[in-house]
């Protein structure tokens, strides 16, 4: 595995860049509320939690303050922004199917080079928790997926095809990393920046699908 | 006309073994958990449960200690990785609990469908995936659907803020979500309450869920659910 790269919050905080002023935007469970933190300062980014919230703001942290009817998906207590509305989850997943949620970003297991996305279950583990990741994957304008470009020991997780089960098929627009930011396009997968210190070689090495590398940056972070 | 009733216990008196029952709530937020506790002391057997989650600091999952569920309908029953396991994980480890897991929205739908006597309806989500297995497609301008079918229940137990006695419900806060489209669901719609008023104390303009839906009522303080990790 190459060494190195970026933390957890600098994927968040790199995945944030990609957010405009304007845009819903729907965040997963576990790396992706990370990007709540890094949202830009100066654009009105709306939150959607499928559980049922439109615009709400940071995740409480105060234990006194914890309200059980005000949570996110990952059952975290949050704030709202002013102007934020409730539903239910029915009409939650019209906005979500419906194609009015520009941008949902989701935690990834396996990527394909086609732009599959697999993140609910492991072989052999047992169960999975689908929760509202296929609706996401399938309903939403555009897939960012966030997640460590490989597995704990080593392995690559950018495959040319998912070995685990599907959450959708070719969903995926852009994929972060702690070492690369690719895109998935209809030509296949293209590096586009590199994690600071890290080599074009280092990615291709930690990738099991060929990758385009033209022009490509260091990220700015 | 009385909807209201003295207890959660009374609410549930006439469940029955072998009833399909569905659960309101999204984790810790609109859980109907008295009426789960009254559920769990009653001992109701043989039960086809349907809920967003179980097991997640939901008090949904004390119906395993005594195996009261058949099978549960959930989008998310079993983690990939856990600290420790919930009782229905350990009990579906084991294969003594049925478990058919559909996508959030999905779920939802169909829920919603039932309420609203629609048998089917197609969706993107889940094609291409494990969740599309049996299930006949239809292509529409260039995109594969699922035919999914509506759910509907003997009884729906649901979770909100204030209701007038004809069962006009008004909600808090992030609790709306299954709640609402499970109350149109059930033959038998049962819902707990903080505080049951007067007919013309809730705004017309307020209320969420019409009376219609909602069968019977009960007076009962929210109970503390956490989420657990």
């Amino acid at each position: 595995m190459t060494a190195g790269g970026l933390t957890r919050e600098l994927i968040a905080l790199r995945v944030a860049r990609e957010l405009r002023d304007g845009m819903v935007v729907n965040l997963g469970i576990g790396l992706p509320t990370l990007v709540a933190n890094f949202l830009p300062a100066d654009a009105t980014i709306v939150l959607h939690a499928e559980n049922g919230i439109l615009g709400y703001g940071g995740i409480v942290s105060d234990e006194s303050e914890f309200d059980q009817d005000l949570i996110n998906a990952g059952g975290q207590p949050v704030t709202l922004i002013p102007g934020a509305a409730f539903f239910d989850s029915a009409t939650s997943f019209a906005m979500i199917r419906g194609g009015h949620v520009d941008v949902t970003v989701l935690g990834g297991l396996q990527v394909s080079a086609k732009g599959d996305l697999a993140n609910w279950a492991v072989p052999g583990r047992g169960g999975g928790a689908i929760g509202g990741a296929m609706d996401l994957a399938a309903g939403a304008r555009r897939v960012i997926v966030a997640m460590e470009h490989t597995t704990r020991d080593g392995g690559p997780r950018i495959l040319e095809e998912c070995t685990y089960p599907l959450t959708a098929p070719r969903c995926v627009g852009l994929i972060v990393t702690n070492l690369a930011v690719i895109e998935v396009t209809p030509e296949g997968l293209v590096l586009r920046e590199v994690a600071p210190g890290v080599s074009v070689e280092d990615v291709q090495a930690a990738t099991a699908a060929r990758l385009r590398a033209e022009n490509v940056k260091v990220m700015d972070l | 006309m009385n909807k209201v009733f003295e207890s959660p216990a009374a609410a549930i008196h006439d469940v029955f073994d072998g009833a399909t029952i569905m659960f309101g709530g999204f984790v810790s937020a609109g859980s109907p958990t008295n009426l789960i506790l009254a559920l769990y002391e009653k001992g109701t057997k043989d039960l086809t449960g349907v809920a967003n989650n179980i097991g997640l600091g939901d008090k949904l999952d004390i119906l395993c200690e005594k195996r009261q569920l058949r099978k549960m309908i959930a989008s998310f029953a079993i983690r990939a990785s856990a600290r420790r396991q919930s009782l229905f994980e350990q009990l579906y480890a084991k294969g003594e609990v049925e478990l058919e897991l559909v996508p959030q929205g999905t779920l939802a739908e169909r829920i919603r469908a039932g309420g609203a006597g629609i048998p089917a309806f197609y969706t993107p989500t889940g094609a291409g995936t494990v969740v599309a297995e049996g299930k006949e497609t239809r292509v529409f301008d260039g995109r594969e659907y699922l035919l999914e079918r509506a759910l509907t229940a003997d009884f729906a137990f649901v979770r909100a803020y204030k209701a007038d006695r004809l069962g006009n419900l008004v909600y808090r806060k992030a609790s709306r979500n299954f709640n609402e489209p499970m109350a149109m669901a059930a033959r038998v719609t049962i819902a707990e309450v903080e505080e049951i008023v007067a007919p013309g104390e809730l705004d017309p303009e307020h209320v969420v869920t019409p009376g219609i839906f909602v069968h019977r009522l009960v007076r009962a303080p929210a109970q503390d659910v956490r989420w657990f990790q």
